[in-house]
């Protein structure tokens, strides 16, 4: 396909999203526009996705296609570039664009006031779409603020709940300080000479004090909008808020263009990057890999608990994505390209298999009207078929084989055992760490997703509202269906997806091109389908298929044996309960109760969780009570004394307002004899 | 310039200064206004003398302004809204009127210090008028300050403006003189329309409390 192709399609999808949100101001009073609306936006998204794999497999080369606009600032204009990278992230967002927008089709049939989220659902896909394409810092950050603004209104959808308004104002908060961030990070690379456009930063090499001030920032800037520690608060308040299909769209795609904007800009825009912004941001993702997952485990909301699996999600993406920068400072390309691979397509997988298990948790909403963990139970009965789809994606997310998840995680920790061979002792000694952090948070996820598929799909339900759910509509099981299959057949085909994702980082992780065999038969004509190898040999080789075919067949041969010995008629009975029959469903396992062993071992220092039990005395009649408490540590260290120190100082400051105006004048005039008095002593 | 030029520009610059020193002291409030007159009659004479001695006939325009509105109509002015308001004649000082001398003193001093080595080989006419200048604006915003009287802020000022006045005519190829005499004309106006409109009487900083709370929104805590 040629360039002007894809810019021609890209056009019409753009344009189409910012017609879809003039007319999703309208859906309020004509609610038949909802479905077409979404199956438009669904419809621009596969074109968008449609033009991103153009570029991704339009030849051997990666393709860079430029185009300027002139719109935007007058001595800057728009510059947009679709090269490998920015293909990659827009395939990731509008594979989750279409599948949201065919989900909203069924999730907003009934909501009372659609518009609320379908005015400002085509600009947030809009935003997404923007921001890999720019090509220079202002049309980068239009997109940015675009994807931050549109989100934030749809967070607000539900703002009749008063925690969905604080969620709305702490991501608001969080936004504007990351776009700040950005902002001065840009601002430092275009130099005095205002060089704004992402080519000029490309050709300038700036001073080391300066590159370090701009990878800080955009450590910041991008950091808090992926949601890494310890700027994560923001997360798993707006995420879970938002109605479900955007929350899948936040999590599985936002997140990702905040690792696209550090990934092009520490790799790219900030000079030769300098081997401790690697260390720096590998700490900082295992890090927050543990964090999440450890937390994920302590909460009772079906969202929340998928919100801080992203936090872990997108740790295990930093810690890959770190491990990359100090490979490539450390002028070891080949180990480079595998790490940012593994960056890569563990971005993707989380944004196949993170948007499935929110439309999953949407559609336990949507049928049970809950949340909470513990009032569901027993859905595998009633929902037939959203219950295997999501045990897709929790295997899938639990990184069990056979399926995506192992396959990138896998990736990640083939880079990671990479790492004795950096050169920096610091690296060296740190990157055991970073290894057991990630293999905790691996291991804490899998256990957080046993927990959320056990305790509500199995058991025997909750709550009236578990026993009565009905099945969802089609056009959300065919969402969830899509992306399920995404997940299997990237699993047992690894190679495939991988293929142009080993071409995007070999480009990005060495510049002069010398780094394309990264994989058994990367360069040599053969397809890596069955099996791949990431040091081109086989001494470490992972083939997705041939563990699907020896899981299935393992199976096979385990309930066959078992039917044969049991008999062939299959006989339905009560559950063993250790011979204590009680009739009540409270009396089951909990989320609570399952989190924690886990939640006391790990939890009691990282989270300061506590348990209190307060007896009353015999013969009194009150209740006994457990109180469990846990705590973040961002907020404990970081947010809450801060939010203490402005609230303290804007008390100071709020004195002024309230002076005679005789006293502000002596106070102007003093400020200007001071100033005088400066000049005449300084001079 | 002649001799006899500079002396007489000198003089008239100083006497704008020496008024500026009288005017701190003052402890009845149409005492001031007169002073203020005074000054803004001196401020038109220097203004006159230096059209006269530098052959610039717009300075004529500035003189004519400072003597017709500052030093004749504006204190007529502020003297009928002291009989219709019934403000008292006291000026109710903040400062005590040593200290506000020894403020005074001290600002000249720093203007002096300022500007003499700022402006380093340029003629010495223009260098101790600007002295003169800087320390008049900056004696006119102490006034405001060091009394409570509402009126006495208007004259404060007014005797601020003098002082910048003062500057604009002493330098050679100042431009927008006149215009910017016109523009603080104004300003002194309005702002005497506001203390009349306002109905501000005794004291600048605890006048028509509600109004203003209205404007400052809510105290906290």
């Amino acid at each position: 396909m040629s360039g002007v192709d894809q810019w021609t399609l890209i056009g019409v999808a753009q344009a189409t999203f910012v017609g879809l949100a003039v007319a999703g101001c309208l859906t309020n009073r004509r609610r038949v526009l909802v479905t077409p609306l979404y199956a438009l936006a669904a419809l621009a998204s596969l074109v968008m996705l449609i033009a991103a794999l153009g570029a991704l497999f339009a030849s051997d080369a990666v393709v860079v296609s430029k185009r300027l606009l002139p719109v935007g600032l007058p001595d800057i204009k728009s510059h947009l570039r679709l090269d490998g990278l920015a293909a990659v992230f827009l395939v990731i967002v509008n594979i989750a664009a279409i599948a949201a927008a065919l989900y909203g089709v069924g999730y907003d049939a009934h909501t009372p006031e659609p518009a609320r989220v379908l005015a400002p659902f085509p600009l947030f896909l809009a935003g997404m779409n923007i921001v890999p394409l720019a090509d220079d810092a202002f049309t980068f950050l239009v997109g940015w603020e675009f994807m931050s603004l549109a989100s934030w209104l749809m967070v607000l959808a539900g703002h009749d709940r008063e925690e969905n308004r604080r969620a709305a104002l702490v991501y608001l908060t969080m936004a504007a300080f990351g776009a700040l961030a950005l902002l001065m990070a840009f601002g430092a690379l275009a130099g005095a000479g205002g060089g704004y456009s992402f080519d000029a930063m490309r050709a300038m090499t700036p001073s080391p004090g300066i590159a370090t001030l701009a990878a800080l920032a955009l450590l910041l800037g991008a950091g808090s909008k992926a949601g890494l520690a310890p700027l994560h608060v923001w997360l798993p308040l707006a995420h879970p808020a938002a109605p479900s299909h955007v929350s899948a769209l936040m999590s599985g795609a936002m997140t990702k263009v905040a690792i696209y904007a550090l990934m092009r800009g520490l790799l790219e825009l900030a000079g030769p990057p300098q081997w401790w912004w690697g260390g720096l941001l590998a700490v900082i993702g295992a890090l927050t890999a543990a964090l999440g997952a450890l937390q994920s485990l302590t909460q009772t909301d079906t969202k929340t608990v998928l919100a801080f699996s992203t936090i872990e999600n997108i740790g295990v993406i930093a810690a890959a994505l770190g491990l990359a920068i100090a490979f490539r400072a450390s002028g070891q390309p080949l180990e480079a390209g595998l790490a940012l691979v593994a960056a890569l397509f563990h971005a993707l997988n989380h944004g196949l298999f993170k948007s499935l298990l929110f439309f999953g948790a949407g559609a336990v909403l949507h049928s049970t009207g809950t949340r909470e963990l513990d009032r569901l139970g027993g859905l595998i009965h009633r929902l037939r078929w959203t219950a295997p789809l999501v045990l897709v994606g929790c295997i899938a997310i639990s990184a069990v084989p056979p399926l995506n998840g192992f396959a990138s995680e896998w990736l990640v920790f083939q880079s990671i055992l990479d790492a004795t061979s950096l050169q920096h002792w610091e690296l060296k000694f740190t990157t055991p760490l970073i290894g057991a952090l990630v293999a905790l948070a691996a291991a804490l996820a899998a256990a957080s997703f046993v927990r959320f598929f056990g305790i509500a799909f199995l058991g025997r339900p909750r709550d009236a509202a578990a026993a009565q759910a009905h099945e969802v509509s089609p056009a959300m099981l065919a969402a969830m269906a899509g992306l399920a299959a995404l997940c299997l057949a990237f699993g047992a085909w690894p190679g495939v997806p991988l293929e142009p994702l080993a071409r995007v980082a070999a480009a990005a992780a060495d510049p002069s091109g010398a780094t394309t065999l990264l994989f058994v038969g990367g360069g040599d004509g053969h397809t890596a389908w069955l099996a791949v190898a990431p040091r081109g040999n086989l001494t470490a080789a992972y083939s997705g298929m041939m563990a699907a075919l020896g899981l299935a067949a393992l199976t096979g041969i385990a309930v066959g044996l078992a039917s044969l010995v049991s008999g062939a008629r299959a006989r339905r009975g009560p559950a063993w309960d250790c011979g204590f029959p009680d009739p009540n469903p409270a009396t089951q396992y909990t989320a609570s109760s399952v989190g924690q062993p886990l939640r006391r071992i790990f939890g009691s220092v990282v989270l300061a969780a506590r348990d209190r039990v307060d007896m009353p005395p015999a013969g009194d009649q009150q209740p006994a009570t457990l109180t469990s408490t846990i705590r973040d540590p961002a907020w404990h260290f970081l947010f809450d004394p801060l939010i203490a120190a402005i609230n303290r100082a804007t008390e100071r400051v709020n004195a002024l307002q309230f002076l005679a105006i005789r006293v502000y004048l002596s106070l102007m005039f003093a400020a200007l004899i001071g100033l005088l008095i400066i000049v005449a002593v300084a001079r | 310039m002649t001799g006899l030029a500079f002396d007489i520009a000198h003089l008239l610059g100083a006497l704008v200064l020496t008024l500026s020193f009288a005017l701190l002291y003052q402890r009845r409030l149409s005492a001031a206004i007169n002073v203020v007159a005074m000054q803004a009659a001196v401020l038109a004479a220097a203004a006159a003398w230096q059209a006269v001695t530098r052959d610039a006939g717009h300075l004529f325009v500035t003189a004519a302004i400072a003597l017709i509105f500052k030093a004749i109509a504006v204190p007529l002015l502020l003297h009928w809204l002291i009989r219709r308001l019934n403000i008292s004649t006291t000026v109710e000082a903040a400062f005590g009127v040593t200290l506000t001398m020894g403020l005074g003193v001290g600002v000249s001093t720093l203007s002096i210090l300022l500007v003499l080595p700022l402006t380093a080989g340029e003629t010495l006419l223009l260098r101790e008028d600007l002295a003169f200048a800087l320390a008049v604006a900056l004696i006119g915003p102490l006034l405001m300050i060091a009394r409570r009287n509402a009126v006495i802020q208007v004259v404060g000022f007014m005797s601020m403006e003098n002082g910048l006045i003062l500057a604009a005519v002493g330098v050679k190829g100042m431009p927008l003189v006149v215009e910017a005499s016109v523009a603080f004309s104004v300003m002194v106006a309005t702002f005497i329309f506001g203390v009349f409109f306002f109905h501000i009487r005794e004291r600048f900083d605890s006048l028509d409390v509600s109004r203003l709370e209205e404007m400052q929104g809510e105290r906290h805590s």
